[in-house]
């Protein structure tokens, strides 16, 4: 195998010692960055970006990606610790890994989610090596159609499910959509909903509406509660990392099956964040436990944790032979190839292999380092739930009000994240469901331009669909996951007719209100 | 970083302003902003981070450089801002002819007057890129082919720049295309590589790695004489090798992306002559040059009177083509 020779000629390149350092460097600010919410990979790593001018290419990209891999770690501290996603892709971890750590097993989340991630990140690599020329003949497979279908899939595996009435889905993810609609439409070019406030027309960011959302939504409702035991008394154990780690094999299902499609998504791509849903949705309908997701059900860590480093290491792919980012960061990364003089692109696989290779090899080596250092962190984090309510509290709406400020500088990114505090609360307490409003957030806008460029595209015939095999599947894919509740629905109510009467005891009312997050 | 550079850096300027002469032409007296009107990794978000380089290393002004990035609505965002920022001299826009080009189809909350414009540095090119594998070898092949076979032209936002090219091949070459506006041009690169358009004008750097690898290749260039020599991109051509789109019959002699330097409004003739010679300096570095040829720009520096009749004359151009194809707003 020729693509094994190249490997180990590059772990020659990335196992150096000051390649070792620099990726330790790079993990450690990562895992900083990471954990400060509103800094993010992104920011963090174009921060980074003008201290590696000088620098070798190799040595460059292996200190930027292995920031990257600290910062995709950290990102899931705050969505476990104190419901706070730190990055889009982070937001379907809160929806399990924060109930379990509030229930007292903080240690247990945190190290369930670190091992997932680094199982997906392997998986990705492991893609990346062997099926590298493969990946990046899909990839240019997808036009428009396919992309709105992908997108599609990723709705329709998260929206027909869960606790919350169907309805209420449809009003979140109906307000969800109107949010991602304000500011420039990309196909039309002109202004939307912006109601007068020029500001507005750079749209809503994510880490506003969510760390509003959860952050300051999950205080209110805390605060209302009078929820004095907050200071969770975990105990702080390694044994605890340990056997968490040591239990995920029992869940090969659910981790195989994640990498499937964190890989699946990272490389066509729609994305970490897609990927993470998608993977969560799935995994509710399929898991044995499904019911329980949402009250602190492991699965529901591993799902999202799996798929969405799975999704971030494979997206690496399609910016380096193709030259399109698959996340924001690697956006960022791409510009700085740029500057130290490599295209992206078809050729950097032939022109540049001690790059490549070197990149590649140290994915490996990043990861391995990323996951021991992370899970030394554990118990340092987990400590962190030790803190009483009254002190942790103003450390939160801090943290927020920073985060949302850091964004653009704007004044009004600070109160529009305390807007969407509100609507966070009032979701909750309406039993409302945030899910599929923050997935419309995320992917709203960008279905939307796919939708209208595939009719542009076939002068508005919505045969364009199932113009091809692939887009026919993925849209056939899509319907089944959408409908088949409602058809299983259908067929129980025509069996047992007489059930359906009875109303909901308490105790299913209760689960319901656990389970709305 | 912006926490950080918030407390630190006004303290910094604390230190530095005792050292400025008295009496001398108008210095920086805070930090200075650098705003770029796109997001990270784009070509505004690289001129203006390669000017900030360039003025640190050589140490050209006293006050630290910060780049912003406000890149929302196609760049509205950060004119906006810029806008909002009337009288600071401290806070520098880059952007492009979006500048006042985006006021006249979009109703977005600015014009490039309530600006003061600085100067247009560097000049992108546009070039007619179309599959490797496509049958046709020159623009009349093209031209015939998309006028029995309507063509999809792939380019970055709407009624912007590309869009703007793509209506004057229309009317020129006599044949109708369907435009499908994407976020970037890298975006329209890989579409055109799948064979999902048939077209798109992308800018050199935007299209250059796809070249190199084989997956598209210009057919002719927007400009009146072809690009310069660079070094070869592919094994057997190089920039020189394009030729231009009025060689090949297609009547477009000029069409280019000027990169625009702007300050706020009401900002006084001393702070805008200091950076016009900011930026005149940087122009004189080497590696100004290194960056001009890295991303196959064109040097020119427009300033001063010669750049407000170039925005004039761009302005004309645009409003009669958005007026006919009826995207005018009021």
């Amino acid at each position: 195998m020729e693509n094994l020779q190249e490997l180990l000629h590059g772990f020659t390149i990335a196992v150096t010692v000051p390649h070792l350092v620099l990726m330790v460097i790079g993990v450690l600010l990562g895992i900083l960055v990471g954990v400060l919410p509103g800094l993010g990979a992104p920011n963090g790593v174009s921060l980074l970006l003008p201290l590696t001018f000088g620098m070798q290419p190799v040595s460059a990209i292996i200190l930027l990606s292995s920031m990257y891999w600290g910062a995709l770690f950290g990102g899931s501290v705050t969505s476990i610790l104190f419901n706070i996603p730190g990055e889009p892709s982070s937001v379907a971890t809160t929806f399990d890994g924060y109930p379990m750590a509030r229930d007292g097993r903080p240690t247990t989340a945190l190290a369930t989610a670190f091992g997932s991630a680094a199982f997906g990140a392997l998986v990705g690599v492991i893609l990346i090596t062997f099926l590298a020329s493969w990946v990046a003949q899909v990839a240019l497979a997808f036009g428009p159609p396919e992309y709105f279908a992908v997108y599609f899939l990723a709705f329709a595996s998260f929206v027909g499910m869960g606790g919350a009435a169907p309805i209420k889905t449809v009003v979140a993810l109906a307000i969800g959509f109107a949010i991602a609609a304000i500011g420039i439409d990309t196909v039309s070019g002109s202004v939307r909903l912006t109601m007068g406030i020029d500001e507005l027309v750079k749209g809503v960011s994510f880490v506003v509406a969510v760390m509003g959302l959860f952050g300051i939504g999950e205080l209110l409702v805390a605060v209302e509660e009078e929820f004095h035991a907050r200071g969770v008394s975990s105990r702080i154990d390694w044994k605890e990392v340990f056997r968490a780690v040591v239990r995920l094999p029992r869940h090969g299902i659910a981790l195989l099956r994640s990498a499937a499609i964190g890989c699946w998504m990272g490389i066509t791509p729609g994305g970490p964040t897609a990927a993470s849903f998608m993977s969560y949705g799935i995994a509710r309908r399929f898991s044995r436990r499904g019911r329980h997701f949402g009250t602190g059900e492991v699965e529901g860590i591993i799902s999202p944790e799996t798929a969405d480093h799975a999704a971030g290491t494979s997206a690496l792919l399609p910016m380096l032979s193709l030259g399109i980012p698959g996340s924001a960061t690697a956006a960022v990364m791409m510009g700085g190839l740029m500057i130290w003089g490599l295209n992206p692109g078809p050729m950097l696989f032939v022109d540049q292999k001690d790059f490549v290779w070197g990149l590649i090899a140290s994915m490996y080596v990043g990861n391995i380092v990323a996951v021991a250092l992370v899970l030394l962190t554990v118990p340092i984090f987990a400590a962190l739930m030790r803190i009483p309510f009254v002190i942790i509290a103003p450390l939160i709406v801090i943290i927020c009000v920073v985060g949302a400020y850091s964004v653009s500088n704007s004044y009004l990114d600070v109160v529009m994240m305390l807007g969407f505090g509100v609507i966070g609360y009032l979701f909750k307490k309406m039993f409302y469901p945030l899910a599929p409003l923050v997935l419309a957030i995320v992917i709203g806008d960008k279905a939307e331009d796919a939708f209208r460029q595939s009719m542009l595209m076939s002068k508005g015939s919505l045969g364009v669909f199932f113009a091809n095999p692939l887009v026919t599947s993925l849209v056939l894919a899509g319907l089944t996951l959408l409908l088949l509740p409602l058809a299983l629905q259908i067929a129980h109510v025509l069996r047992k007719p007489r059930e359906k009467a009875l109303a909901p005891g308490p105790e299913d009312r209760s689960q319901q209100k656990l389970r709305i997050t | 970083m912006d926490v950080t550079s918030r407390f630190l850096l006004p303290a910094a300027a604390i230190l530095l302003a005792g050292t400025i002469p008295a009496g001398a032409a108008w210095q920086p007296q805070k930090p200075i902003e650098f705003v770029a009107t796109a997001g990270p990794g784009g070509g505004t978000d690289n001129l203006a981070r390669a000017v900030q380089n360039i003025i640190t290393k050589y140490k050209l002004t006293d006050q630290p450089i910060v780049v912003v990035n406000k890149g929302g609505g196609s760049g509205a965002e950060g004119y906006v801002y810029g806008k909002a920022s009337a009288a600071d001299p401290h806070k520098v826009i880059f952007g492009t002819s979006n500048a006042w080009q985006q006021p006249l189809v979009s109703k977005v909350a600015f014009n490039y007057t309530d600006l003061t414009p600085i100067a247009a540095m560097a000049q992108d090119e546009f070039l007619l890129w179309v599959k490797q594998d496509a049958p046709y070898k020159t623009v009349s092949d093209y031209l015939k082919a998309a006028a029995a076979n309507e063509f999809k032209m792939g380019g970055a936002q709407s009624k912007d720049t590309d869009e703007v090219l793509t209506r004057m091949m229309e009317k020129v070459g006599h044949i109708k295309l369907t435009y499908i506006p994407f976020k970037s041009g890298a975006e329209a690169a890989v579409q055109l590589a799948g064979g999902h358009i048939d077209s798109h004008v992308n800018n050199p750097s935007e299209s250059l790695g796809q070249w190199r690898g084989g997956t598209q290749r210009p057919l002719c260039v927007f400009s009146p004489k072809r690009l310069s020599q660079g070094p070869k991109v592919t094994a057997t051509e190089g920039w020189s090798d394009v030729p231009t789109c009025v060689e090949q019959g297609l009547d477009i002699s000029q069409y280019e992306q000027p990169r625009t330097v702007w300050l706020p409004g009401k900002v006084t003739p001393e702070q805008t002559t200091f950076y016009v010679e900011l930026m005149k300096k940087v122009r004189a570095t080497p590696e100004w040059k290194d960056y001009i040829e890295k991303t196959s720009q064109v040097d020119t520096f427009l300033t001063g009177a010669e750049f407000d009749s170039y925005i004039k004359q761009d302005l004309e151009h645009i409003k009669q083509v958005a007026a006919e194809q009826g995207w005018l707003v009021k």
